[in-house]
C-alpha cells in the first residue's frame, strides 16, 4: 500500500517535470513580454491586499504561517502602541498618585486626630487561634514581597536603575522577578484559606449599616459590631476580590497565551497593574489601622488575644457572643469576668 | 549614518522562506524561535500576497519603552539591540511590539519564558563584535563586516530588502513606477511613522 503511494507520487512529480516547462515555455512564445506591460492585460493588483484597506476593516492584520507558531501569523498588530502609552505614561502616574495619596491622606488624619485611645483592663480575650495568624501572616508576608517586586516593575527603572547601574539592577529584577512568580502561589493560598476562615463573620448585616451611618468610630464614638467592623468588613472583601483578580491575571500572566491571545495578555497586564497599585493602597490603609492607627489592635494579630475592655469598645456584640458561648459550656482558655 | 530599515515587496514575495531558513542557519536560532516569518495573507483567495517580516527596528521602538528593566539600546545604524544579561523575560516586549517579534525560548510554562531573543538585523549584540559570547547570544555579525542582513541578500525574488531606509526607499519606488503597482512598505506606518509615497 505504502510503496503504491510512493510509486503514483514519484510519477506525477515526474509528470510535472516534464510538461511544467512545457507549458511555460508555451505560454512565453505566445506573448513576447515589454516592459511596465503586463501579459493578462489586467490589473494585477486590483484586487491585492492592501494594507490600508485591511486596517480599515480589523485592527489586526492576520494571515497564515507555515512555521508552527501559529501566533506569528498575526502581522500588524498597532494595539501594541496604546498598551505602551497605558504602561509607560499612565500607569507610573496612577500607581504613584494612588499608593502616595493614601500615604498623605493617612499621615494627615494622624497628625490631626491622633491615635484612637481605646480603654485598657487586665483581662484578655482570645482573638485569633493558630491558624488563623499563620494564614495572615503567611499572606501578609507574601504580599508585600509581591508589591515590592510588582512596583520594581513600575518604578525600577525610574528610581533604583540610576542608583546602582544596569547590571546590579538586572539581577536584582530576576531575583524580584522569581520571588514574585513563586510567592504567587502561597500568596494565592492564603487568599483562600482567608475566605475559608472569616466568610462567616464577614456577610454584611444591619449592625454594618448602623456603624457605618454613625461613622464607624472614626468621626464620633463608637458603634456597635461584631467580630468584624463594617471597615474591616470593606478590607476582607477587598482582599478576596482583589487577591482573586490578582491571582487570575497573574495565573494568566505566568502561562501566557493559554487564556488569551495578544490582546487579552495586554488587558491582563493592564488590569493586574491597575488593581495591584489599589491593592497596595487598600493594605496600606489596613496595615495603619492595625497598628498606629487604634491602639491596642496589633495585639490582636500578634499574640492573638486583645484586651478585653479593648473588645468591648471594639467588637461589643462579638464579646457578648463570646461570652454567653463560654457560659454555655465552652471554653474560651482565659477566665471570664463575671458579669 | 545610515538608518536601516526592512522593505518587503510583497508583490514579489513567492513565500518560499528561504528568508526564515538563511536566518535561523546564520544565527543557530534555538528551537521554536523564528526571528523571521512569512505571513500569507488572504491565503488561497484572489489577490493573495505574503510578506516576510521580522523585527522592523521601530522608531522610537515600543518594546524599548515598556521593558521594564531598560535593556534596550538603539546602534548607531539606528537597529534596535537588546543585552540578554540584563532582560528577565518578563514578555511585555511581546505585549508592546506591532510584529510580535520578539520571541522566549518557553512560550507556556511557569516562571520563566528564559530570555527575549529577536532579528538583530545580524548586528549581533553588545559583547565585543566577533566573539563567541555574541555568537552564542545573539548570532553573527554581519554588519560588523560591512555585510547587509543574510535574509534580504538570499532572496531570491529581491522581494526583502534591507539597507539604508531612504535607499531602499528609492528602489521600491522605482519598480512601483516601473512596473505599474505596487502593494505598498507593510508595517513602515506603524514602525517608521511614515510611508513610500509614489
Ligand atoms: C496572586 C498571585 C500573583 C501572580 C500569579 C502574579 C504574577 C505576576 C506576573 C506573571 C507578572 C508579570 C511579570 C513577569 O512575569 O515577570 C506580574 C506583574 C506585576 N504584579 Fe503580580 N502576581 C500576583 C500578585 C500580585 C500582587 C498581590 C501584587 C501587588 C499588590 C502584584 C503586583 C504586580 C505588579 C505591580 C506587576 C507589574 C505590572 C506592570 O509592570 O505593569 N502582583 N505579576
Ligand atoms: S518591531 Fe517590535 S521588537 Fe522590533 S523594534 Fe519594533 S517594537 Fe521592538
Ligand atoms: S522580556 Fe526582556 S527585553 Fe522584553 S521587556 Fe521583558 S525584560 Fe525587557
Amino acid at each position: 500500500m505504502r510503496s503504491g503511494l510512493k510509486l503514483l507520487s514519484t510519477l506525477l512529480v515526474a509528470v510535472t517535470l516534464v510538461a511544467g516547462p512545457v507549458a511555460v515555455g508555451v505560454a512565453l512564445a505566445q506573448e513576447p513580454m515589454q516592459a511596465g506591460q503586463n501579459p493578462t492585460g489586467q490589473d494585477p493588483t486590483a484586487d491585492a491586499v492592501n494594507e490600508e484597506l485591511l486596517f480599515k476593516h480589523e485592527s489586526t492584520i492576520r494571515g497564515v504561517v507555515s512555521i508552527p507558531d501559529k501566533r506569528a501569523g498575526n502581522l500588524i498588530q498597532p494595539q501594541g502602541r496604546e498598551y505602551r502609552a497605558f504602561h509607560e505614561r499612565w500607569l507610573p502616574w496612577i500607581a504613584a498618585v494612588v499608593i502616595l495619596g493614601m500615604i498623605v491622606v493617612l499621615a494627615a488624619f494622624l497628625l490631626i486626630k491622633g491615635r484612637m485611645k481605646s480603654p485598657r483592663s487586665a483581662e484578655k480575650i482570645k482573638r485569633y487561634n493558630v491558624l488563623e495568624r499563620f494564614t495572615h501572616w503567611m499572606t501578609a508576608a507574601c504580599f508585600i514581597v509581591l508589591a515590592l517586586s510588582g512596583l520594581n516593575y513600575i518604578f525600577g527603572k525610574r528610581l533604583l536603575m540610576p542608583l546602582i547601574g544596569p547590571d546590579a539592577f538586572g539581577t536584582a529584577s530576576q531575583l524580584a522577578k522569581y520571588s514574585h512568580v513563586y510567592l504567587a502561589w502561597p500568596f494565592m493560598l492564603g487568599i483562600l484559606l482567608m475566605l475559608a476562615l472569616w466568610v462567616k463573620d464577614n456577610i454584611p448585616n444591619r449592625v454594618d449599616w448602623a456603624w457605618l451611618k454613625a461613622g464607624g468610630g472614626v468621626l464620633g464614638g463608637h458603634a456597635h459590631a461584631g467580630r468584624f467592623n463594617a471597615g474591616q468588613k470593606v478590607i476582607f472583601w477587598m482582599v478576596i476580590g482583589f487577591g482573586l483578580a490578582m491571582g487570575f491575571t497573574g495565573i494568566a500572566l505566568l502561562f501566557p497565551f493559554t487564556l488569551a491571545g495578544i490582546h487579552g495578555m495586554q488587558l491582563m497586564q493592564v488590569v493586574h497593574a491597575s488593581i495591584g497599585a489599589l491593592f497596595i493602597a487598600g493594605i496600606i490603609l489596613h496595615i495603619y489601622t492595625g497598628t498606629v492607627g487604634i491602639e491596642g489592635s496589633f495585639a490582636a494579630m500578634g499574640k492573638g488575644e486583645v484586651d478585653l475592655a479593648w473588645a468591648r469598645a471594639h467588637h461589643d456584640l462579638w464579646v457578648e457572643e463570646q461570652q454567653a458561648k463560654a457560659a454555655g459550656g465552652a471554653h474560651l482558655g482565659h477566665p471570664q469576668p463575671a458579669e | 549614518m545610515a538608518r536601516m530599515k526592512f522593505l518587503c515587496d510583497a508583490d514579489r514575495c513567492i513565500e518560499c522562506n528561504a528568508c526564515v531558513t538563511a536566518c535561523k542557519n546564520e544565527h543557530e536560532v534555538p528551537w521554536g524561535i523564528n526571528r523571521r516569518r512569512v505571513v500569507t495573507l488572504n491565503d488561497g483567495r484572489p489577490g493573495e500576497r505574503s510578506v516576510s517580516m521580522a523585527c522592523m527596528h521601530c522608531t522610537d521602538a515600543p518594546c524599548a519603552a515598556v521593558c521594564p528593566v531598560n535593556c534596550f539600546y538603539t546602534t548607531a545604524d539606528a537597529v534596535v539591540l537588546h543585552s540578554k544579561d540584563i532582560c528577565i523575560g518578563c514578555g511585555y516586549c511581546f505585549y508592546a511590539c506591532p510584529f510580535g517579534a520578539p520571541q522566549y525560548p518557553r512560550i507556556g510554562n511557569f516562571g520563566s519564558r528564559g530570555k527575549m531573543d529577536k532579528c538583530t538585523y545580524c548586528t549581533g549584540g553588545p559583547e565585543p563584535d566577533f566573539s563567541v559570547a555574541e555568537y552564542e547570544k545573539y548570532g553573527s555579525n554581519r554588519l560588523a563586516e560591512g555585510k547587509l542582513p543574510l535574509c534580504a541578500e538570499m532572496c531570491s525574488t529581491k522581494s526583502l530588502l534591507a539597507g539604508d531606509g531612504e535607499m531602499i526607499a528609492a528602489i521600491y519606488k522605482q519598480r512601483v513606477i516601473k512596473r505599474g503597482y505596487g502593494s505598498g512598505a507593510w508595517g513602515w506606518k506603524t514602525a517608521y511613522r511614515e510611508t513610500v509615497t509614489i
